[in-house]
């Protein structure tokens, strides 16, 4: 029995020991890190489209973290904009940092496409804009009206993407992710950003996305 | 960043002295004295030669030469029986996920190269039935699985009945219902939005106590066993026991980590599932599967210590390696890095070991299903992990993030290596504990060939066109779409890979329920001290 408790005693410990380093390190490091000032706190309305993109796990397949340029310049390149900081998630919670790529790079969607039509429309069936796109329609999102009551939002879809008679209109979170798609916009500057040594100028010269 | 470098050199400074301590401790121990010896306690008085492969048609059971040799076989049948009610609960409940978890799976796969297929309905929407495959099949299928497997294993392994099996049994009772209310979350939208840790913490508890739950027959035979040494599975065993609530418990806890340190937190967890949670199981099942198929011992016992030992260290400090190029500090991605890289260590010891072992034997693959599966599942953790040590250098992860590549390495890893040795296990353990044989084993065969063609597919389709796609993604001048459609012919092969892989897998529920109700004609072997009367039908 005594093998055997250290044996456990002994994983546990290591484990400890990562915790402290891989958990508790980094949280004391970040959690004192600089909140960018032109950063702003989710309205309620963007919070709850937060949740929608949670609920139906939009992070699958889109990240919000566009890397260095120096080590990675597709990123910039695109237009997904300048590397992030930890700063800039301050009022992310839970974190929807991503690990996959089957779609763009969402950190700076809102700066990208600032039209909450085009949002709405794209949300409701991606190939009415985007020709050949992957994403998968969100059609309960939407209400299919005969005619839209009074303070609906109408999104008009280009044939044949819509229905043939009557009208689609948004329902309340359809509208509150479109807001937190606006909401992602971080093209303001980071204070926390190392400054550019002197010598080494952009890596790449800017392509247009 | 000075005082984070004081703190790494503090810590480095005391994980040394910590180190130093416990070489001493376990010279002054005899720790590294058996050798051979403890190597040797998987097989009973005289069993050293014949092969034990339940699932084998060929050849005779060793019952034995000597009275003494037969009592302790039959011993070990009394172990076995000993665990009964507690394994056929855990590995029935996983073999049920698996078919769940592949349907989604499958579905996922179907709605990422026909992105209008099943869109009507939110519960059926890609962001969902996704993770519902990920925790179905990681919390479902392999944790259960391997819980199983270990509630057979420790009996043996401390050679007397199980003790306190009805903990673990009521804990597989807890866990199921964990499932079935984390699952139905996901589907409601109601996730908790970070990968692999979906479920919502309430439901988490569930887990941990369920999986605490099976610790406590581990314990309670630990301190009844009846050998001295205790071999390197159940070192295996016992840790990944430990870890596990562990993890789970900090990693859920509700609301502590915020923002980026939240993505640190996230992955030190969603990694260390698999290398402190799965991989200590898979591998410490192929350290008894193989040996015991064989009946030759493991070549080297003192290196797989060493691969434990390592196997705890560097693997439980690797998880940020997920992300390279994220907002975190860049100390911590090195340090996760030196890590992944430090792991080809225990890798390494346990591929000496493992195959090692078979070296001389491999025409026995031809014969045994068991030794198939789990061989080539031991294999595929090799490739596997040196394959993820490579992916975690910041050259090549620049370009195999955020692609399919990952996937390909995912399914490598959770699929090739470990699910082929809990498939191996199972075809091994059922004759035992039901004193049945297989019906068909032509359906073994078939179950084979379906999952490694289907993962074949699925790993090299997903593996070139992720590099493709992590080449083209660094390359601005190349238009999105494009590389959208350069990947849809791999996703389409996939979908191919993975229909096999499910049709693979009904297969082997089908044949593991005919097993359950005692199916198919009772033949001749290799079924222990059946009742003589069955010995000669048919």
């Amino acid at each position: 029995m005594k093998r055997a408790l250290a044996i456990m005693v002994g994983a546990a410990l290591i484990l400890l020991l990562a915790t402290l380093t891989l958990v508790v390190m980094p949280y004391l490091q970040m959690s004192a890190e600089q909140v960018p000032p032109d950063l702003k706190p989710y309205t309620e309305q963007q919070q709850r489209g937060r949740q929608v993109y949670i609920a139906n796990g939009c992070v699958y397949c889109h990240s919000q973290q566009p890397r260095d340029p120096s080590f990675a310049p597709g990123d910039k390149d695109r237009g997904w904009g300048r590397p992030s900081v930890p700063g800039d998630y301050a009022y992310d919670e839970p974190h929807l940092l991503g690990t996959m790529r089957t779609g763009p790079d969402l950190f700076n969607i809102g700066a990208r496409q600032p039209s909450i039509d085009w949002q709405l429309m794209h949300l409701y069936n991606p190939r009415a804009i985007i020709k050949g796109s992957i994403m998968p329609s969100y059609p309960f999102l939407f209400r299919h009206v005969d005619e839209p009551a009074e303070g609906d939002k109408v999104v008009n879809i280009p044939p044949p993407y819509g229905p043939e008679t009557g009208t689609i209109v948004a329902t309340e979170d359809a509208l509150a992710l479109a807001e937190y798609m606006l909401a992602l916009d971080h093209t303001y500057p980071a204070p926390t950003l190392p400054k550019k040594p002197p010598n080494s100028d952009e890596p790449k010269e800017n392509r247009a996305p | 960043m000075t005082p984070t470098i004081a703190i790494l050199l503090i810590i480095t400074f005391v994980l040394s002295t910590v180190g130093l301590l416990l070489l001493i401790w376990s010279i002054a121990n005899n720790q590294f004295s058996h050798g051979q010896a403890a190597a040797r306690t998987i097989f009973s008085p005289g069993e050293e030669g014949h092969s034990e492969d339940p699932a084998r048609a060929a050849d005779e059971p060793f019952t034995g030469d000597t009275s003494e040799q037969t009592a302790a076989i039959e011993a070990r049948w009394t172990a076995d029986q000993s665990s009964r009610t507690a394994v056929l609960t855990w590995l029935s409940s996983s073999v049920f996920w698996l078919l769940l978890g592949s349907f989604f799976g499958l579905a996922s796969s179907i709605k990422m190269h026909l992105p209008e297929f099943l869109t009507a309905s939110e519960f059926l929407t890609f962001g969902r039935i996704r993770p519902v495959h990920l925790n179905a099949v990681t919390y479902g299928w392999a944790s259960m699985a391997g819980i199983g497997v270990a509630l057979f294993l420790i009996p043996r392994l401390f050679k007397t009945p199980l003790v306190g099996g009805k903990y673990a049994v009521i804990g597989g009772f807890i866990w199921n219902i964990g499932l079935v209310l984390g699952l139905s979350a996901i589907t409601l939208g109601l996730s908790d939005g970070e990968e692999w840790l979906e479920f919502p913490w309430q439901i988490d508890i569930l887990f941990v106590v369920g999986g605490a739950l099976c610790a406590v027959p581990l314990l309670l035979t630990a301190a009844n066993r009846k050998v001295e040494h205790l071999y390197v599975t159940s070192w295996y065993l016992m840790a990944a026991l430990v870890w596990f609530p562990f993890l789970f418990l900090i990693a859920n806890l509700p609301f502590a980590f915020p923002g980026a340190s939240g993505a640190t937190v996230n992955w030190w967890f969603a990694h260390n599932v698999l290398g402190l949670w799965v991989t200590p199981i898979g591998i410490g099942i192929a350290y008894y599967m193989i040996p015991k198929i064989l009946g030759k011992p493991i070549i080297s016992y003192q290196l797989s210590l060493i691969g434990f030992w390592s196997l705890a260290l560097f693997y439980s400090q690797v998880g940020i390696h997920h992300l390279i190029g994220g907002p975190i500090p860049t100390w911590l991605v090195t340090l996760s890095i030196v890590h992944s890289v430090m792991m080809s260590i225990p890798v390494i010891t346990v591929a000496i070991n493992h195959h090692g072992t078979m070296i001389g034997n491999f025409s026995r693959l031809k014969d045994s299903p068991t030794l198939r599966f789990v061989w080539i599942g031991a294999l595929m953790y090799t490739v596997a992990s040196l394959q993820g040590s490579m992916e975690a250098l910041r050259s090549i992860n620049v370009i195999t993030h955020f692609t399919h590549y990952t996937v390909a390495h995912a399914h490598l890893g959770m699929y090739a290596f470990l699910s082929f040795i809990l498939f191996g296990a199972v075809y091994f353990i059922m004759p035992r504990l039901t004193n049945w044989e297989w019906p068909w084993r032509k359906l073994i065969s078939l179950h084979f060939w379906l999952v490694s063609i289907g993962i074949l597919i699925y790993v090299v389709s997903l593996t070139v066109a992720g590099w493709k796609q992590g080449v083209a993604l660094l390359d601005a001048a190349m238009p999105f779409m494009n590389i959208v459609k350069m990947t849809l012919p791999a996703l389409q092969a996939r979908t191919v890979g993975g229909a096999l892989m499910t049709l693979g897998h009904l297969v082997f529920a089908f044949h593991f329920i005919a097993m359950l109700m005692r199916s198919g004609a009772a033949t001749e072997q290799p079924t222990l001290f059946r009742p003589a009367t069955k010995e000669n039908a048919q």
